[in-house]
């Protein structure tokens, strides 16, 4: 199978990551595979919100964006 | 399902998608909803917006701000407390101070510092204590004293729907029934002049959606996490809360809307009676001595013994 190259960047963790997933990858499957609870992120591409069942694409660069407050 | 042709950027639980604009109507709709449901703001008023520099509170400030601009009978300030907590309030009142200034809104600043003499920070260097418990004991006092003196007629705080899910359930597990009388869209138990009545306008909005609507309109900003957090029983409750939500989508809306059922009767089982005035600094105050004195009590003490 292909795969994809994607680029993310955790706000929570100030952190930049480079993953390989599967061809026909959704953001589920990228959330799942960074053990992330869908609940406590919004996801954002090109400074736009997409959800989770939003196709990724090749070299896409997503922000992963957590929801919690901070105290 | 979806709202419309648009490219939906919001999922509810219920599964129905929503595009930008949708959202926001939605959004917008339920804070003014909630407002109107819990009569949380009258005709007239002089409200103070307790701004911390997160995305809850600057969504508050946000909506009511433009609330303000079309009815002049309202008025609004932000209030801000500044506990003196090393990189991290530093970082969000800078945000709460471009927002008030690039939107021409008033912002009056109180620290612990000047206020009690030390930084909160500081004051955890003496005691042994639980972080959260006095900060929240010294910002409940300062917001309230301060917005009393500045006339304001009500405090509107960003509390979400996630925020009174952890509180009940949190008060639940101590087995802290009148800890949760105190809860709800306008907090406190007792109508007393010297208390200033405490809203929440977002209490029906969870914090994702408080996220999705300040993502959407320019108000969130890097993420910040108090240091002091990971010592809490709150930071327990509220991830093993989204775990819940995840495998069973709506608990929180459930046992938020529960809890509203019985709020009524736990608010007039607990009421109290009259409430005193501090013996030390004439704040209202259940006891002899309120709670923020006897803190600064204890410190004064261990400052001595350390010296
Ligand atoms: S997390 Fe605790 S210590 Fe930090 S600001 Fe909130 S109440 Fe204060
Ligand atoms: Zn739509
Ligand atoms: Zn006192």
């Amino acid at each position: 199978m292909d795969k994809l190259k994607v680029s993310v960047f955790l706000d929570r963790d100030n952190l930049n990551k480079t993953l390989q997933l599967d061809d026909n990858s959704i953001v589920s499957d990228l959330l799942k595979e960074l053990k992330i609870n869908p609940v406590t992120v919004i996801v954002s591409r090109n400074n736009e919100l997409i959800l989770e069942d939003e196709k990724l694409k090749n070299n896409d660069e997503i922000k992963i964006l957590s929801v919690i407050s901070g105290g | 399902m979806n709202c419309c042709s648009q490219k939906p950027v919001f999922e509810m639980h219920s599964g129905e998608k929503l595009c930008k604009p949708h959202f926001t109507e939605y959004f917008e709709g339920k804070v003014f909803k909630t407002i109107r449901q819990f009569d949380l703001i009258g005709k007239e008023e002089n409200l103070g917006v307790a701004l911390s520099g997160g995305k809850d509170s600057l969504t508050v400030l946000h909506i009511l701000h433009r609330l303000s601009m079309q009815n002049p009978k309202i008025k609004i300030c932000a209030i801000a407390i500044d506990e003196g907590i090393h990189n991290y309030r530093d970082k969000t009142l800078e945000t709460a101070k471009e927002f008030c200034n690039k939107n021409s809104i008033d912002l009056h600043i109180f620290s612990y510092k000047e206020e009690f003499g030390l930084t909160l920070d500081e004051m955890l260097n003496i005691l042994d204590v639980k972080p959260c418990t006095i900060c929240g004991i010294f910002r409940r006092y300062l917001l309230n004293k301060k917005s009393r003196e500045l006339n304001f007629t009500k405090i509107a705080t960003g509390h979400n729907l996630d925020d009174e899910c952890q509180s009940v359930l949190m008060n639940q597990m101590r087995n802290d029934a009148g800890a949760s009388a105190r809860l709800g869209p306008k907090a406190g138990l007792t109508q007393d002049s010297r208390f200033v009545q405490r809203i929440k306008p977002l209490y029906l909005c969870t914090e994702k959606e408080v996220t999705a609507y300040a993502f959407i309109n320019g108000l969130l900003d890097s993420f910040n996490e108090c240091p002091n957090a990971i010592h809490s029983f709150r930071v327990q409750v509220r991830d093993n809360l989204n775990d819940l939500e995840n495998k069973f989508p709506g608990t929180k809306y459930s046992i938020v809307n529960s809890f509203l059922q019985v709020l009524p009767f736990l608010k007039e089982k607990f009421k109290s009676g009259s409430v005193k005035a501090c013996a030390k600094c004439g704040e209202p105050s259940a006891n002899d001595v309120c709670n923020a004195c006897i803190y600064l009590e204890k410190l004064k003490n261990s400052i001595i013994r350390v010296v």
